[in-house]
């Protein structure tokens, strides 16, 4: 009976949250902010969450496009194909590790900061204040940083995937010496800009949503002490990189398995 | 932070993003054929079409000119009929006297198609643009043979096809070639 | 125009299985400074949460300005907000904007003025709480003291008719204590403006209160002038004034007689 009844809570509870955070979205979302107010909110959200985690996709899209050629490259000499390693590399990066491992990145850079900083500003009261000022907070504070994470992301994973592959080349042709030449034409005639680019594009748009609003619901719903911040910030990269990975496979069924 | 350099900031970030996109859509991947332009419609009738897969690349000489839109199996004749998309520019170039055959790139390369063109009439291009022919046209070097050929258009079907190579039937004829001599 | 600003009527509130408030009942005169003083964790600030419409009473009614605050709409209610202003606590100044910019914030959310016309209004807000100097500074860089006047210069930026103040006083030490009580008297009689204080600092507030509302045990326990309060009958109201430590309040929290557990043993 105390199973059947934890049981029952703990779901409902699921249901209300879950009810809460789309709730918070739609109230972000359908709130049009004007132009001359939203604008330098967003520019200032971009640059905190956008250009502020260029630096860590960068350097990890570096080393994963190389740790990728020179795996890659050790497997695909045995079969004489070395010269398949372009599109080996840029494949596996634009299908698959530039949205998720730029999302787990941006999860953990990004979406651990947006939540403490509206937990933040949710224990001192800030968000209260200003609806007190009869300013919403989803407006003014949870939409700019939704669409700042809903643009920055994908923009990541291009610069992510377009770095590892570069770094695929430096390691590749550079230091194992496959032919440069074949390593790009080989490449370009196996990737297609719709089914590969396009749908990796797809792919971070999704991930980004799910990210940024975890995050911000995380900050939005978290108990507003020093203790419930920390606790809500771990939820959110725990949360958001487990629900990337899971609709990861759903979108990789659905988009690459015909 | 003023907002100036916080503004020069997002723009560099936003030109990196685009340069990405950019750097993969023209150096990564084949922006080609598939994106741009239109395409019409082929169909060719096969007997065995081995290991084609659509979007397989359409070759006329090497040259890529289209891709492998979808196979199918004809429904009363029980063989797989492969439609193709080609680039428009080629529409009405090929006569219907042109042969497609499943080619493999390489010993275990992707297979393709590959089209063998046979150049239509200038008579038959005209028809099948629509345009009227005018009477002294009519005396063509196809008509000598009495054959009067046409240009293909969207729909049309190439009858004269060339199978796919299955390795093992090759294998199979050759030993059997051999112990009968 | 009625004699009181807000008015709470026969108000019930429940947060889960604890009853708060029940069938509470009091008004905030007009132009007034009004303290509402109570131990702590009595809900002293559940009840401008309530007057404020971010918190709705289970039963009963509170009226802002002749108008029910439960049975606005949300733009109403935006619009309700704009007369009132609340200080919190902790001042809530927003941490990424200047001391200038926080003052200015609901200036610019609220009106269509150019930029000369609000700084001179921000000025003026901030000479008025003394921190004029103090504009380029972040609120980080601020005493807590001086972040609660820089609130201040915000919660009446737009002049509004009532302000809320949550615990000014609370953690203050005498000095800026001192400027905040000079301040918030000054503030009600110079801008004629209605107070409402949430405090349990009891000396401060009675020096500077034209009515005081106590509360405890779910309901007001008593209400009127500072006079009247300090000649209170109620035993409850007496022990809450002079701070006496045990009372009708009982010092200890409930248990079981004392020799009794020392001798059981066990935990």
């Amino acid at each position: 009976m105390d199973f059947l009844q934890k049981l029952g809570h703990k779901t409902l509870s699921r249901f209300a949250s879950i009810g809460r955070a789309t709730q918070m979205l739609l109230g972000a979302l359908l709130n049009v902010p004007n132009l001359r107010q939203g604008a330098p909110l967003l520019i200032k959200q971009l640059y905190m969450v956008g250009h502020q985690s260029l630096l860590i996709i960068m350097v990890s899209g570096l080393f994963i496009g190389m740790v990728l050629a020179l795996q890659g490259y050790t497997v695909l000499v045995g079969y004489g194909a070395e010269d398949s390693l372009g599109p080996l590399v840029a494949l596996s990066l634009l299908r698959e590790l530039g949205p998720v491992v730029t999302a787990l990145l941006f999860a953990g850079r990004a979406g651990s900061a947006l939540t403490a900083e509206i937990g933040l500003m949710k224990a001192t009261e800030q968000l209260s204040s200003l609806e007190m000022m009869a300013v919403d907070p989803l407006k003014r504070v949870v939409a700019p940083r939704f669409w700042a994470g809903f643009i920055s992301m994908p923009l990541l994973a291009l610069i992510f995937s377009a770095v590892a592959i570069i770094g695929a080349h430096l390691v590749g042709v550079d230091w194992l010496g496959v032919d440069s030449g074949s390593f790009w034409s080989i490449m370009q005639s196996q990737v297609s800009l719709q089914q590969d680019i396009m749908n990796g594009l797809i792919k971070s748009f999704v991930f980004a949503l799910i990210v940024t609003w975890i995050a911000l619901y995380k900050g939005y719903d978290c108990i507003p002490t020093s203790e419930g911040i920390s606790k809500a910030t771990t939820e959110t990269v725990v949360h958001s990189s487990l629900a990337v990975l899971g609709f990861d496979f759903v979108l990789t069924a659905v988009m690459f398995s015909s | 932070m003023n907002t100036r350099k916080i503004e020069i900031l997002v723009g560099l970030f936003v030109a990196l993003g685009v340069a990405a996109f950019v750097m993969l859509a023209m150096k990564v991947a084949n922006a080609g054929i598939s994106g741009n332009g239109e395409t019409y419609r082929l169909e060719a009738k096969f007997d065995n079409i081995g290991s084609l897969k659509t979007r397989a690349p359409i070759k006329v000489g090497g040259v890529v000119i289209g891709r492998v839109d979808g196979i199918q199996i004809h429904p009363e004749e029980f063989v797989p009929v492969v439609s193709m998309s080609i680039d428009k520019t080629y529409e009405c170039q090929f006569s219907d006297t042109t042969s497609v055959s499943i080619l493999t790139s390489g010993i275990l390369g992707e297979q393709y198609l590959g089209i063998s063109p046979v150049i239509a009439s200038e008579s038959a291009k005209q028809t099948c643009l629509g345009n009227e022919v005018s009477a002294q046209d009519e005396v063509d070097l196809d008509d000598l043979f009495g054959v009067e050929s046409l240009a293909l258009k969207d729909g049309d079907a190439i009858t004269d096809t060339k199978s796919a190579l299955v390795l093992e039937e090759l294998i199979g004829q050759f030993l059997f070639n051999q112990s009968s001599e | 125009m009625s004699q009181s600003i807000v008015e709470v009527k026969d108000v019930t509130f429940s947060r889960g299985d604890r009853v708060i408030y029940k069938n509470m009942s009091f008004s905030v005169p007009r132009g007034k400074i009004t303290a509402i003083m109570g131990p702590s964790g009595i809900g002293k600030t559940t009840m401008l949460r309530l007057i404020g419409g971010q918190l709705r009473p289970d039963s009963g009614d509170i009226t802002f300005m002749g108008s029910s605050v439960p049975a606005m709409s949300r733009s109403e209610l935006y619009q309700a907000r704009k007369q009132m202003s609340m200080l919190f606590q902790s001042g809530a100044l927003f941490t990424d904007m200047s001391v200038f910019d926080n003052v200015a914030f609901p200036l610019r959310e609220h009106t269509q003025l150019s930029e000369d016309l609000i700084r001179l209004i921000v000025l003026m807000k901030l000479q008025a709480v003394g921190l004029r100097g103090a504009r380029s500074l972040m609120p980080a860089e601020l005493s807590g003291g001086m972040a609660r006047r820089a609130a201040l210069a915000r919660a009446i930026a737009l002049d509004p008719e009532l302000i809320m103040y949550d615990e000014p006083f609370a953690g203050q030490d005498p000095i800026s204590m001192g400027v905040l009580v000079r301040m918030i008297k000054s503030l009600n009689e110079v801008l004629g403006l209605s107070s409402l204080i949430v405090t349990h600092d009891v000396t401060e507030v009675l020096s500077i209160a034209d009515h005081v509302v106590i509360i405890a045990e779910q309901g007001v326990i008593g209400s009127g002038s500072p006079e009247q309060m300090l000649a209170h009958s109620s035993p409850l109201v007496q022990q809450f004034l002079q701070g006496l430590s045990d009372g009708p309040v009982p010092f200890h929290y409930k248990a079981a007689p004392y020799e009794q557990e020392l001798l059981d043993g066990g935990v």
